[in-house]
């Protein structure tokens, strides 16, 4: 990525004084913030101060926690993802997921990445086979599973299901990609190649990630977020927030002194 | 105290091998392939227990083909969808209730309801679905404790990538709680065996060889009415007691697969799904 | 491209309301148990009244003679209300102290092999159908009562609690051990650690703390005991006399399943209003054990 690119990119996802309660608790505080596209954002903060729920808001996952209640604005390429005209399985197309615990669904590896295409009506087998051989390459494990795609996803190890679901989250042409921790239940080795990844896919895509590990956020991330008690206490190039934050909590936090 | 504890023990244990040894004893002589493969006759009189295996089979079938849907239907509402937890609890509330009615009652309101007013007649498909209801409550519970089995992060997996819930519960849950489902249809099995109450009324009493659908709409014994018929008021005791050791067996051999399966299930589910389930 | 923006919303659409159907489709058999209850309770109250009306209330369940084919006809059911409540405080006796003792042996005493064993002989019991209770009942029971007693027929109030007792007995144990197996283990080692046996620990610490869960056991046994039909059909004798324990006797349920074949009018009337009475003991019954559920936070198996 050269400067020249740096400089042509948009925002992507822009929130405004969004809020979210979780009954009587109040997750997320006024939070604005512009997420830059193609680049990789991370949101670090520690347990609890709202950088997951900031990243289910964003697809709208939010949704299936009953007691959720949202206010404020999210804007995704300057459309209101609250509004009535958008309809969420289209969000969710456009703005994938990859989770903390690799979820496999309990079937082929074909039909996992398979999955999201025929969710949006691609039926054509030879389409299919062509966007699973994308997608698992995509995820850099097409290598390891291309004599094993009709064995069922959850013999794989740990980090292959990983990568496994991001394949499968790529399978259907995202735009956006959330990760929500998606390195803290594997090994390092695991963890190094999904790292990589994500640096490739930065490539294609825009990412945006909750980790608790500081090295990679400064290894990975183009800007950062610090996240405290629901509030945005910090949000910058990662390079600055890592040297020299402007804020006291912020940098309390990156030198370890809490979380 | 502690003998007390051992004799009582006991008891139950030698109550039941005693009932096991007993009926086998008087019945297993009667068992015949006559007996098995024929329709009884008045003249000459002859008794042979074919049709009443036949409807046994044909409302077992009947029972279950409508109770799979309707029960694991009502388990998925109250699983996935129900949202007022008020709706949940009336739901929950009717269940209990239904598994509490004694069957001699199911027998009355499936009479006035499925063979008078529905118009059905005393026959095999009026028992059946009185059957059906008795056992509802069993495999909506079975189902719905294998649906809170299925990890919370397959459904999420699958919303994350649009998929609409009804697709989500398709593809991803449904098959997760089969196991549910058939543990409830093993268990409802070894209850329509046994049934006799609800059914004096509602499928009737006669011993005539139908087919699949011609019997559906026929009167018909199962295995317990026809035992219940032969003992009490034809004073046959040699064919109750084949049939009683018939039953037996078939009981016992259903229990022992419940059992089997569901302890099967559970160490499949335990190497199947690798993760603990998930909730944020 | 605005065409085929225009083609996904349709479709979204059209989504929409397939989405919106399966749910009601779902809300519908939810709602079907719900549905089922309403459906008996109405079908009793509406079928069971008239009779009541007819017969007068207090005469109905008051009289103490049944005689509905009589060229007078009588319908005082007294006698099967009281035969029911006798004979299920009788098997209750009988069946409790038994199955209380078994299944304090069997979740804590018992181990290994034993346990397993005993719990199958439990499961056994409970799949066992009621009809060949009734016949077993019918040709061992009834014989041994004449000869023990020295009665001319041995069926009646007897061996029916005694068919009874045996049929509620795996109700009871399950129920109970569930219940005594769900005290925390810290409560039976405080005791043991005060220099309690562990039979006195047992009984003065888990029973105790499975208090509710065992009157649940208890409670269900009753609503067992009350609805069986077929196998005390083959045992009570079946004549409308005032329970005595060695007379023919007829229970509520008896009385609806020895007559519904060949009743008509006010007679077959009569029968939906035992029925109903029938119906209005096991709703008490299933409060009674909702309550003992709730609290001893035991599930009903």
């Amino acid at each position: 990525m050269n400067a020249e690119d740096k400089q042509k990119s948009d925002t992507i996802i822009s929130t405004k004084d969004l809020n979210v309660w979780y009954d009587d608790f109040q997750a997320l505080i006024d939070v604005t913030m512009d997420i830059p596209e193609k680049s990789i954002t991370a949101l670090i903060g520690p347990s609890g101060c709202g950088k997951s729920t900031f990243l289910r808001t964003l697809n709208r996952m939010n949704d299936l926690i009953e007691s959720a209640k949202t206010t404020g604005s999210v804007l995704y390429r300057d459309q209101d993802i609250f509004h009535s005209s958008m309809e969420v399985s289209e969000l969710r197309r456009h703005i994938g997921m990859v989770f903390q615990k690799p979820n496999p669904f309990p079937m082929s590896v074909y039909d996992n990445v398979a999955y999201g295409p025929r969710t949006h009506g691609t039926k054509s087998r030879a389409k299919l086979d062509d966007i699973v051989e994308r997608s698992l390459r995509g995820a850099a494990i097409w290598d390891e599973v291309r004599d094993k795609l009709r064995q069922n996803a959850l013999g794989l190890s740990g980090g292959q299901q990983q990568r496994l679901c991001i394949a499968r989250a790529l399978a259907v042409q995202p735009d956006v990609l959330l990760m929500d921790e998606p390195t803290s239940a594997l090994d390092p080795i695991s963890t190094t190649k999904i790292e990589e990844l994500i640096l490739q896919l930065k490539e294609n895509y825009t990412i945006i990630i909750v980790t608790h590990n500081m090295q990679q956020a400064l290894r990975i991330s183009d800007g950062t977020a610090f996240f405290l008690l629901g509030d945005l206490v910090e949000y910058g190039s990662t390079d600055i927030i890592f040297s020299t934050p402007s804020d006291k909590r912020t940098e309390d936090y990156i030198t370890g002194r809490f979380g | 105290m502690k003998t007390i504890m051992w004799i009582s023990a006991f008891i139950t244990c030698g109550l039941i091998i005693g009932i096991i040894v007993y009926v086998f004893a008087k019945g297993i002589p009667f068992i015949s392939w006559d007996l098995l493969s024929t329709s009884p006759t008045y003249i000459p009189p002859h008794i042979g227990i074919l049709p009443d295996i036949m409807n046994t089979i044909y409302i077992v079938i009947a029972s279950l083909v409508v109770m799979v849907p309707l029960g694991a239907g009502a388990a998925i509402y109250l699983e996935e969808y129900a949202t007022n937890q008020k709706v949940v609890a009336v739901i929950e509330y009717a269940a209990e209730t239904l598994s509490g009615i004694p069957s001699i009652i199911y027998g009355l309101v499936g009479m006035l309801f499925f063979c008078e007013f529905a118009g059905l007649r005393t026959s095999i498909l009026a028992g059946a679905l009185t059957l059906v209801i008795m056992n509802l409550p069993s495999i909506m519970r079975t189902t719905q404790e294998s649906l809170k089995t299925v990890p919370q992060s397959y459904r999420e997996g699958a919303f994350a990538l649009g998929a609409g819930k009804w697709r989500v519960i398709r593809t991803v849950v449904l098959p997760g709680c089969v196991d549910g489902i058939i543990t409830g249809c093993v268990l409802a099995t070894g209850r329509i065996l046994g049934e006799s109450a609800a059914l004096l009324f509602t499928a009737g009493f006669a011993h005539t060889l139908n087919s699949f659908f011609e019997g559906l709409m026929s009167p018909g014994a199962t295995l317990t009415v026809a035992l219940y018929v032969y003992a009490k008021e034809q004073g046959e005791f040699g064919a109750a007691f084949a049939i009683a050791a018939i039953l037996m067996i078939l009981t016992l051999g259903i229990n022992s697969l419940a059992m089997w399966l569901e302890r099967h299930f559970r160490k499949m589910r335990e190497q199947g799904y690798p993760q603990e389930k998930t909730k944020e | 491209m605005t065409r085929k923006k225009q083609n996904t919303m349709q479709e979204n659409i059209k989504r929409k309301r397939v989405e919106r159907i399966i749910h009601g489709i779902f809300l519908m058999l939810g709602l079907i148990t719900v549905g089922c209850v309403l459906l008996i309770t109405i079908y009793l109250v509406v079928s069971g009244i008239p009779a009541m009306r007819t017969i007068g209330l207090k005469e109905f369940l008051l009289g103490r003679k049944w005689a509905s084919t009589a060229a007078e006809p009588k319908y005082g059911i007294l006698p099967f209300i009281l035969t029911s409540i006798y004979g299920t405080s009788g098997a209750i006796l009988l069946g409790v102290p038994v199955g209380f003792f078994a299944a304090v042996y069997i979740a804590k005493i018992a181990k290994g092999k034993i346990k397993w064993l005993l719990q199958s002989a439990v499961g056994m019991l409970a799949g066992v159908p009621s009809v060949v209770y009734g016949l077993v009942g019918m040709m061992v029971l009834v014989p041994w009562i004449r000869k023990l007693f020295k009665v001319p027929d041995g069926s009646g109030l007897l061996a029916s609690i005694i068919v009874l007792a045996v049929m509620i007995l795996p109700s009871i144990i399950k129920v109970s051990v569930t219940a005594l197996e769900a005290v925390p283990p810290e409560y039976e080692e405080a005791s043991l650690a005060l220099g309690a046996t562990p039979i006195e620990t047992y009984f003065r610490v888990s029973v105790p703390s499975a208090r509710s869960g065992i009157a649940a056991a208890v409670v269900l046994g009753v609503g067992r005991a009350i609805g069986e039909a077929m196998a005390v059909m083959m045992v009570a004798g079946n004549a409308p006399n005032m329970p005595s324990l060695f007379e023919s006797v007829r229970f509520l349920t008896t009385a609806v399943a020895s007559e519904m074949s060949y009743s008509s009018g006010l007679q077959r009337q009569a029968l939906f209003s035992i029925a109903l009475v029938l119906y209005f003991f096991i709703m008490l019954i299933n409060a009674a054990l909702n309550f003992f559920l709730k609290r001893g936070n035991v599930k009903k198996l």
